[in-house]
């Protein structure tokens, strides 16, 4: 009975996520009702719980869903309109529905459609990512909200509100023409690298969610790339989360302790994956509109570059970091940048650099901006201002494992 | 869905315009509302007098204040509106990017609440 509980609990899982968009996208119908397709789903996933552990996972878990989820969403319909009207709605519904058969292959997969709703200009920029993440992916607003620094209960309401203007205001699902495209896929790409840097922050890949939510950004990623081939961003964005997924195997060692880039075991490297990123920034350089995406890719390129063949262009990775530092100019970008100038006029002229952005109130509860500060000072022989540096990033992390790797260095720091 | 377009400018700059520009406003506008009457989605529409031909009415307390002017000053006010009737935002948004009133002032798309959705 457990096991089958934990079967039929592992079956719901991997539906939700192939198919969870794919089915709200359906759901939402022609009313584009969001929240009740979410509703409907909800139920749907809580009565698979209950059913499947007895009666075994049905031969399509999606169908079997769909066909719970839209009772609800009709008996819903039903409660809520009385007379002439519900009947009118009802047959619209039913239309809507039975047009899916019970075959599941036969849902329309809208999800590409989906995501430019929610990242549509009559939605609030800020709410844009989070409501991908939530309607593409089923994340609850608690995580969503963690991942975007807010409270749960504001970014609850923030979600509420976006889904209730996609039904109220009438925002179609459709993939914009090609003149808007541009604007409009920059919002689609940073929710999905949003996604892809929320699954990537358990870099153990030891909480199967986080892991599930990197691979469906990645996947999220693709599916952009295969509907939109032509956009350098899109191919940009697909690449960087490729390169970065590729070493995940070798940031972690035998005992889950962390390996940075430099000591990592490149034989653990997906090399397939870092091919296929290799190939997608060759695909996107002759579309000829360079974004922050490329360029992301690109010094993630270098920097594999530098570990396979063991020389390092170090003067072409700050060209690279000064151009995505004048693209996005955040400090965050400003401490990588520091850290390859190091390499190339030492450890006080990047020194030099992080000194001058510690006004930024951001950067002081930032850990690595005192992880670099700490590696720096400590290549300068400032062993008490590096033991202090190492101290202050030790105490905002919330990895034990890189907490961990960065009480070794600072032990390792000479007396 | 139907959705009100609705022509916020300037109206002190219409009224400072000379015989010619005005007619020229006008004439883009009679283009606007042909193609919105062939395309079949136009609904209804009227052009406003300005805001110092308007009167504001507030009842308080059982009392009834009529005020001169309109209900706020603002920098740019209703002008006239559309009524059209199109299968989304993004036709509604379209059409309200076609309308004259765009590019001289703010197009605001807002859609109308139907009587069904009441409940």
């Amino acid at each position: 009975m457990r096991e089958d509980g934990l079967a039929a609990r592992d079956a719901a899982e991997q539906v939700a996520r192939r198919s969870y968009g794919k089915l709200v996208a359906y759901l939402s119908g022609r009313a584009r009702d969001v929240a009740a397709a979410e509703d409907a789903l909800a139920d749907a996933f809580a009565a698979a719980l209950a059913d499947w552990p007895r009666n075994g996972i049905p031969q399509s878990p999606e169908a079997w869903l769909l066909a719970v989820a839209r009772r609800r969403t009709i008996d819903a319909a039903r409660r809520q309109r009385t007379g002439e009207q519900a009947a009118d709605h009802l047959a619209m519904m039913h239309d809507e529905l039975e047009a899916a058969a019970a075959n599941a292959s036969d849902i329309p997969d809208q999800r590409l459609a989906l995501m430019f709703a929610c990242a549509h200009p009559a939605i609030e920029a800020g709410v844009r990512a989070p409501l991908i993440l939530q309607v593409l992916l089923g994340l609850d607003a608690a995580m969503i909200a963690s991942a975007f620094l807010t409270s749960p209960a504001a970014m609850g309401q923030r979600l509420v509100r976006a889904k209730d203007k996609i039904r109220k205001a009438g925002i179609p699902f459709r993939i914009p023409e090609h003149e808007e495209l541009p604007g409009r896929l920059g919002a689609v790409l940073d929710a999905i690298y949003a996604a892809f840097s929320e699954g990537w922050t358990d870099s153990g890949g030891t909480d199967v969610a986080r892991r599930d939510l990197a691979e469906e950004a990645l996947f999220l990623g693709q599916l952009v790339t295969q509907m939109l081939p032509e956009e350098p961003e899109a191919l940009g964005l697909l690449a960087l989360m490729l390169y970065v997924e590729a070493r995940r195997p070798a940031r972690r060692g035998a005992r889950g302790e962390y390996v940075p880039l430099a000591e990592q075991d490149i034989s653990l490297w997906n090399m397939d994956m870092i091919e296929a990123a290799e190939g997608l920034l060759l695909r996107a350089s002759p579309l000829d509109s360079i974004g922050r995406y490329q360029i992301e890719a690109a010094l993630q390129s270098a920097h594999v570059a530098r570990r396979r063949k063991g020389d390092a262009n170090w003067s072409s990775i700050v060209q690279l970091y000064d151009a995505l530092l004048a693209l996005s100019g955040s400090p965050v970008v400003a401490i990588n940048r520091a850290l390859a100038i190091a390499e190339v006029e030492g450890a006080p002229a990047a020194l030099e650099i992080l000194q001058s952005l510690a006004n930024d109130a951001r950067l002081t509860q930032y850990q690595p901006y005192w992880a670099a500060r700490a590696e720096l000072l400590a290549r300068t022989h400032a062993r008490d201002e590096a033991r202090h540096a190492y101290e202050v990033a030790i105490g905002l992390e919330r990895d034990p494992a890189v907490r961990d790797f960065l009480l070794q260095r600072q032990s390792a720091l000479a007396p | 869905m139907q959705y009100l377009l609705m022509i916020y400018g300037n109206e002190a700059g219409m009224q400072a315009a000379s015989k010619e520009q005005t007619g020229q406003v006008l004439a883009a506008y009679t283009a606007y509302t042909e193609a919105l009457q062939k395309a079949g989605v136009m609904r209804a529409a009227e052009r406003l007098r300005p805001t110092a031909q308007a009167t504001s009415v507030r009842v308080k307390d059982g009392k009834t204040n009529v005020l001169d002017g309109p209900y706020a000053d603002t920098k740019e006010q209703l002008g006239g509106f559309y009524l059209i009737d199109v299968p989304d935002l993004d036709a509604a948004l379209s059409w309200a990017a076609r309308c004259p009133g765009a590019s001289m002032g703010t197009m605001e798309v807002r859609p109308i609440w139907p009587m069904a959705d009441y409940a």
